[in-house]
């Protein structure tokens, strides 16, 4: 595919790899993509172990397609972490969505309290039992009810538990806290035989089963559960850092498959836990060919004619009020007016706010809104830590299903983290978009005097294409200057345009550059006054000269007619001499002959005739 | 049935030593201390499993005095007379 294009600019720039003539580039299809993630994050399917998919939303990724089928794992953290809630996911998810009925074994709640939590992220409990989906056992055990006497083992728990599986054929258990009947019994030798040997009858049953733990100190749980849990053990934290809460997850272990070991960020909320999984620091993102318009047709011309690559980066800097989220509200407007679908993240202003302020420059976004095809999701930036702003993002992303997405600002995010945070958070959302084929336009605040934007927060280095917004300050005004500081991949304008925000939309206009540099605003209307007024001497001078020409053009032709008649009248003078001197000679030439004819001698020689016609025409000449 | 008369129930899971010893030595601190006016029940949970559940059963060998009133449990082989007869408050 050849990048001939044809470029209406005095000037531009080529950056970014040129793909040579001929050469085509096969961008893997959709359904390609999760098959290609997953086969790189696990072995080989001959040596991965089967995995039992827990339906939490990004923790399947995150663990290369579930935790250990018929194995324990171990879910440990302190108090109000989540535990009891993936336990919960993991359990329905495994009865409605992948036809495994299961046994929950609550130490701490009762069926009630556990009913109403579950209630709340849409799960009826209740019906699920009656189903035989599912099958709820509260153990109850109370210290000063039972006194110790010898020795017992807890068989007890092993028969209900056992009923509990056999009745259901359940797939799948979970214990929740079974560290509670430490508390209930004295006897902790006995209880860490038992517990041993539950686990061992557990993977004997078959049965895939979730522990959880609470977070002890120094160790992982209070009881050394992991050390009889060794399969896979996942940790879950909770942190509030400057009054922000964050939540994360961590696979500390996970025996027989690779997995990622970092810590995710996750959510809570109306539809339980949310994990964000880093999938694409791979750079195994398709690129696009296709084109996305920008909403400002002099733009797209700047842009090689024909706007944004789909699924890249686009970033707007600027500083304050300069019109960026005027290009941003440009771009999303023309999205949806191709009915592409757009996610609008404001975190300064209220999406009525904007609304209103983009009508008076134009752009009316209420009926994408009422359509269903534009969608604000607005909060303040410093209201949530920055890995919860990236898990709301991701969130309402995936729960959208945008085409294009606006981020509007993305600098605000400093605010939210330490420094080096913002950077993160902006490398994981971008590549993010980008393994969804999402087109991200972000607008960043510059601040004024920095100079060199470059000096930014190394997100530029993400990005495809930089627009900058700059203040042109001369003659006492500030007008707006925009233009491309990088687009990678396509031929760009260099030239900086004057940026108008009018009643009718966004206008680019080209900029002047006098003897002054960059002229723009009033003065650029004195000096197009001043190039009108010079542009009319000029044409008028031509016209002068013009006319001059033809003057003298015309009088040369009028001399010549002169010359020609007065030649005219010459010739016809000497024509009428010439014509009387042949008549003339011609009469003497009959003359003679007929002096000749009179005398009888014979034809007369010239020269004879001559001699006589002298003295003939003397004689004739002297009698006329 | 006279109303002081006592009713023990033992649950058992298995056909352990431990199980046996505590059916033993309940036999014989009844005899001692209850002559005459107990009743001892034995329920084997593997016959009846559900009720593993529905009693509230966790360990096993476990005792309950479900007469008199109120209930106690007390769970062991009780092979410590003294503990279980604190536990069943015989004294």
């Amino acid at each position: 595919m050849s990048l001939r294009r044809s470029v209406v600019d005095h000037g531009n720039s080529h950056v970014g790899a040129a793909i040579p003539t001929g050469t085509r580039v096969a961008p893997p299809s959709q359904e390609d993509l999760p098959g290609v993630l997953l086969r790189r994050q696990t072995k080989p399917v001959a040596r991965s172990i089967p995995k039992a998919r827990t339906g939490v939303e990004g923790l399947d990724e995150v663990t290369g397609g579930g935790l250990p089928a018929g194995r324990p794992t171990l879910v440990c953290g302190s108090a109000g972490c989540g535990k009891t809630l993936l336990a919960l996911q993991f359990l329905v998810n495994g009865a409605t969505r992948f036809g495994e009925p299961g046994v929950f074994m609550c130490f701490e709640e009762t069926r009630r309290e556990l009913a109403e939590n579950a209630r709340s992220l849409g799960y009826d409990l209740d019906r699920l039992e009656r189903r035989k989906r599912l099958l709820v056992d509260y153990v109850r055990v109370e210290r000063s009810e039972i006194d110790e006497t010898g020795e017992y083992d807890l068989g007890g728990l092993f028969v209900r538990l056992g009923h509990a599986i056999d009745t259901l054929g359940a797939k799948r258990v979970v214990l929740d806290t079974i560290e509670s009947l430490f508390s209930g019994f004295s006897n902790a030798s006995i209880l860490r035989a038992e517990l041993r040997r539950l686990f061992r009858w557990l993977k004997d049953k078959g049965v895939t089963a979730v522990i959880t733990g609470e977070r002890g100190d120094g160790q992982l749980t209070r009881q050394g559960l992991e050390e009889y849990v060794s399969d896979c053990v996942i940790l879950l934290d909770h942190r509030v850092d400057e009054q922000r809460s964050t939540r994360r997850l961590r696979i500390v272990k996970y025996r027989g498959s690779t997995h990622g070991t970092n810590e995710y960020p996750f959510l809570i909320d109306e539809d339980g836990i949310n994990v964000m999984p880093i999938t694409a620091l791979r750079l195994e993102h398709p690129a696009s060919r296709a084109r996305v318009p920008t909403g400002v047709g002099a733009l797209d011309q700047m842009l090689g004619g024909a706007g944004y690559f789909r699924g890249s980066s686009v970033l707007v800097s600027g500083t304050a009020g300069t019109g960026k989220t005027s290009l941003a509200s440009h771009f999303a407007a023309a999205a949806c007016g191709r009915g592409e679908r757009c996610l609008y993240f404001a975190f300064e202003e209220s999406p009525a706010q904007l609304q209103r302020n983009m009508r008076s420059i134009g752009v009316d976004l209420a009926p994408h809104v009422a359509s269903g095809l534009l969608h604000f999701h607005a909060s303040r930036a410093t209201m949530y830590g920055l890995e919860m702003h990236l898990a709301t993002i991701m969130k309402a992303v995936r729960d959208f299903a945008p085409d294009v997405v606006v981020v509007d600002p993305i600098s605000i995010m400093s605010s939210a983290g330490t420094a080096s945070e913002p950077m993160l958070l902006a490398t994981r959302l971008v590549d993010f978009l980008k393994s969804q084929s999402i087109t991200g336009l972000f607008t960043s605040l510059v601040v004024e005097g920095t100079g060199d934007p470059r000096s930014e927060v190394g997100i530029s280095s993400l990005i495809d294409t930089w627009l900058l917004v700059r203040e042109l300050e001369a003659n006492g005004e500030r007008n707006r200057g925009l233009y491309i500081l990088k687009s990678r991949g396509m031929a760009h304008s260099n030239q900086i345009r004057e940026f108008l925000l009018t009643s009718r939309g966004i206008r680019l206009r080209d900029v002047y550059v006098g003897p002054e540099g960059v002229l723009a605003g009033s003065s650029r209307v004195s000096q197009e006054a001043r190039e009108r007024a010079g542009a009319l001497v000029a044409r008028l001078e031509i016209e002068r000269q013009t006319r001059q020409l033809l003057r003298r053009r015309r009088a040369l032709e009028a001399q010549v007619l002169a010359l020609r008649s007065e030649f005219a009248a010459e010739e016809d003078e000497l024509q009428r001499r010439i014509a009387e001197a042949r008549a003339r000679q011609e009469t003497l030439g009959k003359d003679l002959a007929a002096i000749a004819a009179s005398r009888g001698d014979g034809a007369a020689t010239p020269a004879t005739a001559s001699r006589r016609g002298s003295r003939a025409r003397r004689r004739v000449e002297a009698g006329a | 049935m006279r109303p002081d008369v006592w009713r023990l129930r033992l649950y058992v899971a298995d056909g352990s030593p431990k199980s046996h010893l505590a059916l033993l030595n309940l036999q014989r601190l009844c005899e001692q201390h209850l002559a005459g006016r107990y009743k001892i029940e034995i329920v084997d949970l593997r016959n009846n499993p559900a009720l593993a559940r529905n009693d509230e059963i966790v360990a096993v060998p476990t005792l309950v005095r479900r007469l008199p009133s109120p209930i106690r449990k007390i769970v062991g082989d009780l092979s410590s007379d003294e503990r279980t007869l604190v536990g069943l408050q015989l004294k």
